[in-house]
């Protein structure tokens, strides 16, 4: 009778029993990323459910990542499938509105320079030791876009996914922060005065319904490797603008992507495991993440200049730093500090089309680096 | 492959493939405009 009593009582003390040093540690990180994400405004929508998977899979014994575990299940069906971000990337292009990068064409360009980031902070991955697929993976962080890091990631180095998708998701919501000081350090004040005048309203309806299948089928053919990704990011966007989907459109802009936003943030969550995840590596790839995007924020920038002595000072360089993926938060910071220094300059909407650009800027870098190491029989 | 031919390649190839994927489709979005000019009245409809 006592020791019945004693097991089950042993019963109930197991999961400290078994609790290892580093999962309060993760619980902890669990409660920062929620904070983060509840008090600070910080992605809410991804970092809520990220911490609190922390938390759930920190607690000893619960086996929700084991081969029956719930939270295996979600992991196993919707991301080592990439079939979250895949969904995701269609109601991404659901709500973005491309006109203002069809209004000024040329501005694409800084969509791709806002991604060299990836492959300089890759090339740095590899000089520390980092094995290539790994390296690529660390790379991607400097797409500044989550869906895009956790579908390559999820390919080639699926244990590197947690600090992957972190790095991804928090630096990407601290745009605001790190890249001011960036602007102001590579431009003179006069390039950061500069008006660019207002965006005439000059693409058709026409232009807009067939942008999405030219891109489609143009990137595609140059880097078929990444044509899931955009294909779903055109898709989304070829049912907005033709208006005859309506339904669909709002679905995948809201309800789909809402569902899928849960369960790929509750799913990353869950590969935080303390055991696994509290290692240097973490830390040397949180470090590296970073670098990627102020990278990519340093080469936007520096390309910004270049383009404004090619156009005779017509482009304020400050844009530049605008040509990530994280839309529309890098457009607003272009125009918070192009104000900052000419009241009169109104940048946002050239911002606005030099981040779209930089949204699919960092599908096609992705699609390009994985059609280049496909090519090369890496993989 | 060792990893210094693997980055200098991705870095060369990467970037520059990107920047010129990118530079294509800014053509022929250029070409789109002017094959579909915006035209006011049409927009309305």
């Amino acid at each position: 009778m006592l020791d019945a009593i004693m097991s089950g009582l042993n019963g109930l003390v197991a999961g400290f029993v078994h609790l290892h040093w580093s999962n309060p540690v993760m619980i902890l990180v669990g409660l920062l990323l929620l904070y983060l994400g509840i008090k600070k405004g910080f992605e809410p929508l991804l970092l809520v459910p990220i911490g609190f998977g922390a938390i759930l899979v920190n607690i000893p014994l619960a086996g929700l990542m084991d081969e029956e575990g719930f939270l295996r299940i979600i992991y196993d069906a919707g991301v080592m499938t990439e079939i979250f971000p895949l969904l995701i990337f269609v109601g991404i292009g659901a709500m973005t509105d491309f006109g203002p990068l069809l209004e000024n064409p040329k501005i694409f360009l800084l969509g791709a320079a806002g991604q060299f980031g990836i492959f300089l902070t890759l090339a740095l991955a590899l000089a520390l030791g980092f094995t290539k697929l790994e390296a690529v993976s660390i790379g991607i962080i400097g797409a500044c876009d989550g869906p895009t890091a956790i579908y390559v990631t999820s390919q080639y180095a699926p244990h590197l996914l947690g600090a992957v998708s972190v790095a991804a998701y928090s630096y990407m919501s601290l745009v605001p922060v790190f890249q001011p000081p960036i602007m102001k350090l590579l431009t003179t004040k006069e390039e950061r005065e500069i008006n660019m005048g207002s965006v005439k309203k000059s693409v058709s309806k026409t232009t807009k319904i067939i942008f999405p299948i030219v891109v489609t089928v143009i990137a595609g053919m140059i880097a078929p490797k990444g044509l899931p990704l955009l294909g779903t990011i055109m898709l989304g966007n070829l049912m907005k603008e033709s208006g005859a989907v309506e339904r669909l459109t709002k679905a995948s802009a809201n309800e789909i992507a809402n569902v899928v936003t849960l369960l790929l943030g509750i799913s990353i969550g869950a590969t935080m495991d303390g055991r696994v995840f509290l290692k240097y590596q973490t830390i040397l790839i949180l470090c590296l993440g970073l670098l990627a995007i102020c990278l990519d924020t340093v080469c936007g920038v520096l390309f910004g200049k270049l383009m404004k002595v090619i156009t005779r000072g017509k482009i304020n360089p400050l844009i530049g730093a605008a040509g990530i993926s994280a839309y529309p938060m890098a457009a607003r910071v272009v125009q918070k500090e192009g104000q900052k220094y000419n009241r009169r300059n109104y940048l946002l909407m050239h911002a606005m089309g030099a981040n779209t650009g930089g949204q699919v800027g960092s599908v096609i870098a992705a699609g390009v680096m994985l059609s280049v190491i496909n090519g090369m029989g890496i993989v | 492959m060792d990893n210094m031919t693997f980055g200098v390649s991705m870095v060369v190839v990467g970037m520059g493939g990107t920047l010129l994927t990118l530079w294509i489709l800014s053509l022929l979005m250029l070409l789109l405009k002017r094959l579909f000019p915006y035209k006011e009245e049409n927009e309305k409809i």
